[in-house]
């Protein structure tokens, strides 16, 4: 690959030889080894891997929350391994959108306000059109009717359709999550990833990180890690996809 | 030495500078602040709205510089209305005055028989008056108890034999009729002046000028020619502690009571006859510039030196009395400043500790805001915000609890007279009647404090909640 034809046109990130290590004081932690491949947009990745194989680092540096220790991270234009903890974090309220496992709400906001708060950090007061915008969220995860609610008033299921709405406020990337339903029952699982079909069928590209087969076979791609290395990266076929679908739907626990 | 390197530090340096720096740090916060809660204004909400999350906690912390700042205010007010009442007394004395008190000398110095003369003399008088250029006038005085009477209407005061200057010099101002003039003590007339308390306590009724006041100890009459107004204590002079109470006083022309009464007196008292024998109780000595008083106080001092043996003279230099008073003021609120500034710091750490707690409660509230995008200094500000919230409005309560200091103080004192009467009559009168006055270089630099108090504990605090890298404080339970 020469430089000259390596383009971002058309991904969504691309990744390349991402090295990432922790020195401690009696050892170094090689969480990443090199890792390199690329998202393009609109796609909709499932990162799997045993525990410690490095997923969720992986999905902090590509939520510009950490920065890596060698290779590039390209998100748009920019290599964002070289950037400083300022400009992280304005790619981070501009143009990242995370999910994470405990769905991380400001339990003093109400559901509005903690969809707002990216916007917050992007250093201009609300427009009308990004307050409208909130709103269409909310309605567009099916809380159009609990705006003024705390997450303690909400559900597992319903905080973590919140996180997503706030994970599209800023029109990112890619939404990244890591281990979204870890947390959840299987049926609100199951809404969460109807969401998330939903997202990806509308354009949006999504990261995922999960341990559970289920999960993984609804995306399009799964990418397995082990020991901070890229074991393989496969890409599920639609059959698969709609028999994960349906299998889900019919293995549903009845109401009660 | 010592006292005019301090003379020099608090009038020049300490007002000035002390203002100048606060002026310049104020600007700083001010504009920090302005700046803030114009561009930022969401995160001023956000902190109130963070604040009023724990209102008990937020309520208390701001209590610590409530506190702190209205002691700054009433302590330096306090202070400042006891020097300020002490100096009025030194410089109702007159700062271009020096006065000779005759003082009883001690018991060994006195002869065991019969009466010992002693004390300041009229050839004294004439000396100096004659003598000692840089003087304007000299007044001798004779002063000694005596019973006051008309018709049946007793009265215990001081009888005064004086010249007309008297008045002058003791800020005495006449109400009805004249004060003793030069004619009628040449004539050495039976004329008196009585003092507001004496005309009122003996003449209720009645119009005192024209009237005659009974002396019984001398069997003599005196004719009323002038009543004063009334008029407050003065600082005390000649060793007595007591401040020098005018108000119940009459005054004769001194040839008159030399003539009539002269310079032996006897008193009864507990049954054996006591006595004394004095020319004159005090001279006045005014001044032609208040820069010669110095000066003219050595050469007094030198020309009288021959009371030395005897001890019975003091030389009182109103001028001198007055830069002690205010060094001594000047210190007192420095002390009361830097004892206000204490439970500041008190309040600051309160804030600092309150942050701390916060900071630790909210780290994952950190971890979270930093991972949708808020910069370090994001962090920072919020924080700090709060913070300053936080101290402004104990500021801004204090300075306005300081400000009742003066009708608080009034209200305090009419509670304590009205419940412990007795032991407030024990009182210094300074501090019966006590005028708090607000130092205005308090409320500003109270106010500047407390946000600086709120800035400097709090940034410590931020500083850790922003150093946090968002992941690890995402970690946090
Ligand atoms: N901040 C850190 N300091 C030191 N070591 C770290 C740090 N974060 C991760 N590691 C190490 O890096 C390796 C990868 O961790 P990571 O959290 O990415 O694993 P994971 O694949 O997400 O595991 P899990 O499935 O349990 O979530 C582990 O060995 C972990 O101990
Ligand atoms: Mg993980």
């Amino acid at each position: 690959m020469s430089f000259s034809d390596f383009s971002t046109e058309g991904f969504a990130c691309r990744v390349v030889d991402l090295k990432k290590e922790f020195v401690l004081k009696s050892e170094t932690v090689r969480a990443l080894r090199g890792v390199t491949f690329d998202v393009p947009t609109g796609d909709y990745v499932a990162i799997m891997g045993p525990s410690g194989s490095g997923k969720s680092t992986l999905l902090n540096l590509l939520g510009c929350l950490d920065q890596p220790t060698s290779g590039s991270l390209w998100l748009g234009d920019d290599d964002v391994a070289k950037m400083t903890d300022d400009q992280l974090a304005d790619i981070r309220s501009r143009r990242i959108g995370f999910v994470f496992q405990a769905y991380n709400l400001i339990q003093q906001l109400t559901v509005v306000e903690n969809i707002q708060v990216p916007l917050f950090y992007q250093g201009k007061p609300l427009s009308r059109e990004q307050h409208q915008r909130c709103l269409d969220l909310a309605n567009m995860v099916g809380l159009g009717e609990r705006l003024d609610h705390r997450p303690t008033q909400l559900s597992g299921g319903q905080q973590q359709r919140v996180a997503i709405a706030r994970s599209l406020i800023n029109d990112p990337f890619f939404i990244l999550a890591d281990e979204p339903t870890g947390n959840l029952d299987s049926r609100t699982t199951e809404e969460i990833l109807q969401l998330f079909e939903r997202l990806n069928n509308e354009g949006r590209t999504i990261i995922l990180v999960t341990h559970e087969d289920e999960v993984s076979k609804r995306a399009k791609r799964v990418i397995r890690l082990k020991d901070g290395r890229l074991q393989w990266d496969r890409t599920n076929s639609q059959e698969v996809r709609d028999e994960a679908a349906r299998y889900a739907i019919e293995n549903m626990p009845v109401e009660v | 030495m010592m006292g005019n390197a301090m003379q020099y530090l608090m009038d020049i340096s300490f007002s000035e500078v002390v203002n100048r720096v606060f002026w310049f740090f104020g600007a700083i916060l001010a504009v920090w602040f302005v700046n803030i809660v114009i561009n930022h204004p969401s995160a001023v909400m956000l902190g109130i709205k963070n604040l009023w999350l724990h209102p008990m906690r937020s309520i208390l912390t701001v209590l610590g510089i409530f506190v702190g700042v209205a002691s700054v205010i009433w302590l330096l007010a306090i202070s400042k209305g006891i020097g300020d009442e002490v100096q009025r007394q030194i410089e109702n004395l007159g700062a271009d005055t020096i006065m000779i008190r005759t003082v009883k000398p001690p018991s060994e110095k006195l002869s065991s028989q019969g009466l010992t003369p002693y004390g300041l003399t009229r050839e004294e008088y004439d000396m100096l008056s004659a003598t000692v250029p840089t003087i304007r006038s000299a007044i001798p005085i004779r002063e000694m108890r005596r019973q006051f009477q008309f018709k049946d209407r007793k009265l215990d005061g001081r009888l005064v034999g004086c010249t007309p200057e008297y008045a002058e010099v003791t800020k005495l101002e006449i109400d009805r009729g004249h004060f003793i003039t030069d004619a009628e003590n040449f004539s050495r007339d039976s004329h008196c002046v009585l003092s507001a308390k004496v005309a009122e306590k003996l003449f209720p009724y009645e119009d005192p000028i024209g009237q005659r006041i009974y002396m019984p100890e001398n069997q003599d009459f005196y004719l009323i020619v002038g009543v004063l107004k009334p008029k407050g204590a003065t600082a005390a002079v000649g060793g007595s502690m007591a401040a020098q109470d005018f108000s119940n006083d009459v005054y004769i022309p001194i040839r008159t009571l030399q003539q009539r009464i002269g310079d032996t007196i006897m008193t009864m008292r507990s049954g054996s006859r006591e006595g004394e024998i004095i020319e004159l109780n005090q001279i006045t000595l005014r001044c032609r510039d208040v820069n010669d008083v110095k000066k003219t106080a050595e050469l007094v001092s030198t020309a009288l030196s021959s009371h030395e043996k005897m001890e019975d003279i003091s030389v009182v230099v109103p001028l001198e009395l007055l830069e002690q008073a205010k060094t001594t003021k000047y210190m007192f609120m420095v002390l009361a400043a830097m004892i206000a500034s204490i439970s500041l710091l008190v309040g600051g750490i309160g804030i600092m500790n309150i942050m701390l707690a916060t900071v630790t409660e909210r780290t994952r509230e950190i971890g979270i805001r930093r991972a949708l995008g808020a910069k370090r200094r994001d962090i920072i500000r919020q924080f700090l915000v709060e913070t300053s919230v936080l101290s402004l409005t104990g500021g801004i309560t204090g300075i306005l609890f300081g400000l009742l200091c003066g009708p608080a103080v009034s209200a305090a004192r009419s509670l304590a007279n009205s419940w412990f009467e007795k032991q407030m009559m024990d009182l210094p009168a300074v501090v019966r009647t006590v005028e708090p006055s607000i130092v205005p270089e308090s409320i500003t630099g109270a106010f500047l404090i407390s946000l600086a108090v709120g800035l400097i504990f709090g940034i410590y605090p931020a500083i850790r909640a922003a150093k946090m890298s968002p992941i690890e404080a995402l970690r946090h339970e």
